[in-house]
């Protein structure tokens, strides 16, 4: 198929188009394409996407002996199902992490270079105790530390201060 | 409207000035994705929800200033003419996903348009801080200020092991991408890049052409991110990137003093070449024209070109895309009459700037 616009070289990017509920087919060829005003340059939804979803899939079909007997995950939330979610490559809010959780941890491997947990910021009010929890665990391992190295005394500090800052929460 | 003015209005303010390291890295870019956990996601709520985040959005921002910042703008995207929203666009202030999901979306920018706060894109909230020249630590502060400021007034969508939580599963954890916008002529002229792309993949970072499509990069400006955003803490990410990023400038410099001292005349050839294209040209397709901008540019940072401010990289690039030129000539163009404007208005910028005809 040759492009719709140049008519001198074939099309590569398949598109439709709906603007007030009137429905465009365009077929056009890179150049044209990125000439075109409204298709923007660098959008790159496409590869990403495309990219995602078949990682996913993969994921899927890898988890497809286990789960023949389980009914279709769904978040209670948002009413997304595992395999929409498959589909689209995206959440449908935040529930849904909760939702699918058992079955995440590959794709995040594999999105993110080996890690499943959060290690930066902590908003102040949705992670109120968060900040504290993070503040007690390094505490914690200090003491474990101080005491390995029989180093008594600094140890007994530490324990007051988790004491304390354990106590903190549980006021509040 | 006379060009200057329409630059003026066309340029954002904050690009106005330069940065450290201006003659190589031209913005560094820090956005922060981020979520209400009241409403579903932007991408697959009913329209209905839509709606409700995105008045429940606009009650808590439409009028509030963030300190020095000034108060924000709020435009909605429903209100805007199809190039205007293009304009925004091309001056990287939305992304053309805001575009697709135009109904009940928002933008909110600052006076000097360095910060853009982007309601119903693919989140709720992305923020956007931008900074000339290489300025990543400044940015991410901003965004991190702002980022506070936000989660004042919003229950933001936080987990305990996964972080902030996106719509799409290749931002959760810090939400964070920082990028950074380099010109790189003499890496490019030398072969060097071929080589050092893909040692920079290697470090989990994305090296992109801004302009072009795929590999190409109009004008040999390159963007330079982070992929991952889950495991390592926001400070982690963009010092890893500003460590790569300053090898680049040494090899970068490195290069061009190659150049300078094996192969003078051609390096002087090729630069006044292109500023004879740019100046005197009747047709210029975008491809062109990003190339002799970029010869041009490394001419004004190596001293060959006297007299040309070094912005008119930025700035043309900018300008000569079509919805600019489209917006500045007040017509639909077709491509080929594109060129002809495109030339026509690069002759009309280069005639505001006082080129010292070289001496021999």
């Amino acid at each position: 198929m040759e492009c719709q616009e140049c008519h001198l070289r074939p099309a590569t990017l398949h598109f439709t188009k709906i603007v007030n509920g009137d429905k465009m087919e365009y077929h056009l060829c890179d150049q044209c394409a990125k000439e075109k005003g409204d298709v923007m340059a660098g959008s790159g939804s496409f590869s990403i996407h495309h990219l995602l979803s078949g990682l996913l899939n993969f994921e899927q079909h890898v988890g497809e002996n286990h789960h023949h007997n389980h009914s279709v995950l769904k978040c209670p939330k948002c009413g997304l199902t595992y395999p929409e979610f498959v589909e689209i490559g995206k959440f449908g809010c935040d529930e849904c992490y909760k939702a699918f959780h058992d079955k995440l941890d590959p794709v995040f491997r594999k999105v993110h270079s080996g890690n499943t947990m959060h290690t930066g910021k902590i908003p102040k009010r949705a992670g109120k105790n968060m900040n504290m929890k993070r503040k007690v665990s390094t505490l914690k391992e200090t003491l474990q530390k101080l005491i390995e190295d029989e180093e008594f005394e600094k140890a007994a500090e530490i324990r007051d201060e988790i004491r304390a800052l354990e106590n903190g929460r549980n006021d509040e | 409207m006379s060009l200057q003015k329409f630059i003026d209005q066309a340029i954002s303010p904050w690009m106005q000035s330069e940065g450290p390291d201006a003659d190589i890295v031209l913005s560094s870019r820090i956005r922060l994705a981020r979520n209400l956990t009241d409403f579903a996601f932007p991408v697959n709520a009913s329209k209905d929800q839509r709606e409700k985040a995105f008045h429940y959005i606009k009650e808590r921002l439409e009028k509030e200033a963030y300190h020095s910042m000034g108060q924000f703008e709020w435009i909605n995207m429903d209100g805007l003419e199809p190039i205007e929203k293009e304009v925004l666009v091309e001056k990287h202030l939305i992304s053309p996903n805001l575009i697709q999901y135009s109904n009940h979306a928002a933008v909110l920018i600052n006076e000097n348009e360095s910060v853009s706060i982007m309601v119903n894109e693919e989140d709720h909230l992305r923020i956007q801080c931008l900074f000339p020249g290489f300025q990543l630590n400044e940015a991410l502060t901003l965004s991190n200020g702002i980022d506070d400021w936000l989660e004042e007034k919003f229950n933001y969508a936080f987990h305990e092991t996964r972080g902030y939580l996106t719509s799409c599963p290749t931002n959760v954890g810090t939400g964070l991408r920082a990028s950074v916008m380099v010109h790189l002529p003499a890496l490019m002229l030398t072969q060097r890049m071929n080589r050092i792309a893909p040692a920079i993949n290697q470090f989990g970072l994305v090296v992109r052409g801004i302009y072009g499509e795929g590999s190409e990069a109009l004008g040999n400006v390159f963007q330079i991110s982070n992929q991952m955003t889950l495991g390592k803490s926001e400070e982690d990410i963009v010092e890893d990137l500003r460590g790569v990023v300053m090898q680049l400038i040494q090899q970068e410099k490195a290069a061009r003093r190659d150049l300078l001292d094996m192969s003078k005349i051609q390096l002087e050839d090729r630069i006044y070449r292109s500023y004879g294209v740019l100046a005197y040209s009747r047709i210029i397709h975008s491809k062109e024209a990003a190339t002799c901008l970029s010869d041009v540019r490394l001419g004004i940072d190596l001293g060959l070109i006297k007299g040309v401010s070094r912005s008119i990289l930025n700035e043309l690039m900018v300008l000569t895309q079509p919805g600019f030129l489209q917006h500045y000539f007040k017509e639909a163009l077709s491509p080929d009459e594109r060129d002809i404007k495109r030339a026509t208005l690069i002759r009309e910028r280069l005639n505001l700037e006082d080129f010292q005809k070289p001496t021999d």
